[in-house]
């Protein structure tokens, strides 16, 4: 167990970085993260389970700029997060985001909304499209792409929030229990998706899962209570 | 594509509130085009009585409307014989009312006068004019709703007169109008003069220096081009004012409709806001989703406001009791205004709703249900 949330056996460039973050709720009432370090080297698979309101989520909407850490500091491929300008560049192509509730947006198609991302990074339309019939054929959905979202399964639904979080060929994919509302099977198949797609794109997955079975399949294992994270062994 | 689409699909999903606000903005263009339409008809009708086969008009100088003028005969009389002048013609305006009818407009002008000379005559004979100060001439309209024929005894205001012709203009007011003899107007209203002098010059380049004339030799008169005129005499102001008045009014609330509606949306599409940030969406991004929203309102309601506007005016253009009133004519100039001023409507009513959604934080709104 360490406090340091690192893998030396693992020789990759670091890609997250967290130091000593702490994050607190209600001005201080609730302490969220205490003293977070944490690392994530490039291409690196790792779960991030917990017991609910553990920080979790908090400690990948750090990463992912949608919220800033009390003290500390967070920094992606080197870069401070902290900062609007490195923000929306980091939306845009350093990361990726995957939800548990799959958060596309009912009137629009797959297709469309796959290719939000691209619309917000001004994207080549040639090659939005191209890229969306890659990540389409690498997930199965391609016969679905102008079906709206209503008419998807939990699973395509999820499977589509992965496409689009793919798009911008972003280096890291933070899901946030991707699987947490889909059946078992489905969560499996999900989850051996996001595998597969982060070794085939070499993006590192930083994952935050209730799903031990699941997790154990991850490159690490990091366990997070109570506002800090453990590291019981390497997988 | 999708950007628009963005925009397009939220005024879809909420048709009524989407529709309630493009009816505000349509029936504030509407109502400002067809009141301002109105008005500047009206305007026209009256400069066009002024300025009827003349180029200048004289008048009492400081006065708030013309009604209050009075230029003296012997000046109209000395201003006929300035060398530059072809002629002048003295015209008396005043509001007579008979039964039924309260407001009637009353010309007394001289039997050269244009307006006699030039209008078409339906019945009667134009040289009888001015023979007799018990005599008047009534537009078509005026003959209309007083039931008058040549040769009727009509009573006006006071006095009775003997109907000698009956006359058609294009001019609404002179078709609902009285004409008397100069004479019998002054006597009448109780006027040793006129209202004011319509001036024809030998040539149109003399204005400058006729204009420059009366200031010098009748400091309490004031000469100017029909142009001129239109554009400072002070009632025309007002109405002008009032009209832009009237419908800035109903734009102001269709721009609160639109800010309340633009309010809603951002509100009902919060999560959807944040998923749209999550996904890279700038604040720029997010604002122009917001206000091509409020746009495409604005733009619907201007068109519909047009349509609507253009309909109201061609309709009471026909409704008989206002036939001549009403100038349906529309100037493009106009129609451009109130597109514009619609637009920038939409846009106002956006502000707060775009200020709103840029302050989203998607971690927040992300567990907004």
């Amino acid at each position: 167990m360490s406090s340091l949330a690192t893998d030396p056996t693992r020789s990759g460039q670091v890609v997250l970085r967290a130091e000593n973050v702490w994050k607190t709720y209600d001005d201080g009432a609730i302490t969220v993260l205490r003293g977070v370090d944490f690392e994530a080297a490039q291409g690196e698979t790792i779960a991030l389970c917990g017991p609910s309101g553990c920080g979790k989520s908090t400690l990948l909407h750090l990463f992912g700029g949608l919220d800033e850490p009390d003290s500390g500091r967070i920094a992606v491929n080197g870069i401070e997060v902290n900062r609007h300008r490195n923000l929306l560049k980091l939306l845009r192509h350093e990361i990726g985001f995957v939800f548990q509730l799959h958060n596309l947006i009912p009137d629009l198609t797959l297709a469309e909304n796959c290719l939000i991302p691209t619309v917000a990074a001004g994207t080549n339309r040639a090659l939005a499209n191209q890229r969306l019939h890659e990540l389409a054929e690498r997930t199965g959905l391609t016969h679905r792409l102008n079906q709206k979202i209503q008419k998807l399964s939990g699973g395509e639904r999820q499977r589509t929030a992965i496409c689009r979080a793919l798009m911008n060929h972003p280096k890291i994919l933070l899901a946030d229990e991707p699987t947490g509302s889909l059946d078992e099977h489905t969560s499996a198949t999900v989850f051996q998706l996001l595998l597969d797609v982060a070794a085939n794109e070499g993006v590192s997955l930083l994952m935050a899962t209730h799903d031990r079975g699941l997790a154990y399949r991850c490159d690490r294992f990091v366990e997070m209570h109570d506002g800090r994270i453990y590291e019981p062994r390497t997988v | 594509m999708i950007f628009l689409k963005l925009i397009l699909t939220n005024l879809r999903r909420h048709r009524i509130r989407s529709f309630i606000s493009i009816a505000g903005i349509a029936f504030s263009v509407a109502a400002m085009l067809t009141v301002v339409t109105i008005l500047q008809g009206a305007i026209g009708m009256f400069s066009s009585i002024l300025s009827s086969d003349s180029e200048v008009i004289v008048f009492e100088r400081n006065v708030s409307d013309l009604f209050f003028s009075n230029v003296p005969a012997s000046l109209s009389s000395e201003i006929s014989t300035w060398p530059t002048v072809a002629h002048a013609d003295p015209v008396l305006f005043g509001i007579v009312s008979s039964a039924d009818h309260p407001i009637i407009t009353c010309f007394g002008v001289t039997p050269g006068d244009a307006r006699i000379r030039k209008a078409t005559w339906l019945a009667g004979d134009r040289v009888l004019f001015g023979k007799s100060n018990d005599d008047v001439v009534l537009g078509s309209r005026a003959a209309d709703f007083l039931n008058a024929t040549v040769g009727s005894r009509v009573p006006i205001g006071h006095g009775t007169f003997h109907v000698i012709g009956i006359l058609k203009t294009a001019n609404g007011f002179e078709d609902g109008g009285v004409f008397m003899p100069l004479a019998a107007a002054q006597s009448f209203f109780h006027k040793d003069g006129s209202s004011v002098v319509t001036i024809k010059l030998r040539s149109k380049e003399d204005a400058a220096a006729f204009k420059a004339h009366v200031k010098q030799s009748y400091p309490n008169l004031i000469a100017l081009e029909d142009t001129e005129f239109q554009h400072s005499y002070s009632q025309f102001k007002i109405l002008k004012a009032t009209a832009w008045a009237v419908g800035g009014c109903g734009l102001i609330l269709g721009g609160l409709g639109i800010a309340n509606t633009m309010i809603m949306s951002v509100f009902t599409r919060i999560r959807e806001i944040a998923i749209l940030r999550v996904n890279g969406f700038s604040n720029t991004q997010i604002a122009a989703m917001i206000f091509g929203e409020s746009s495409c309102v604005a733009a619907f309601g201007a068109f519909a406001g047009l349509v609507i506007g253009i309909t109201a005016l061609f309709t009471l253009k026909h409704v008989p009791a206002l036939d001549g009133y009403v100038d349906a004519s529309i100037r493009p100039v106009l129609m451009l205004i109130v597109i514009v001023l619609a637009l920038l409507t939409g846009i106002a009513g956006a502000l707060y709703p775009a200020a709103y959604a840029m302050r989203i934080r998607a971690v927040e709104a992300l567990r907004f249900e």
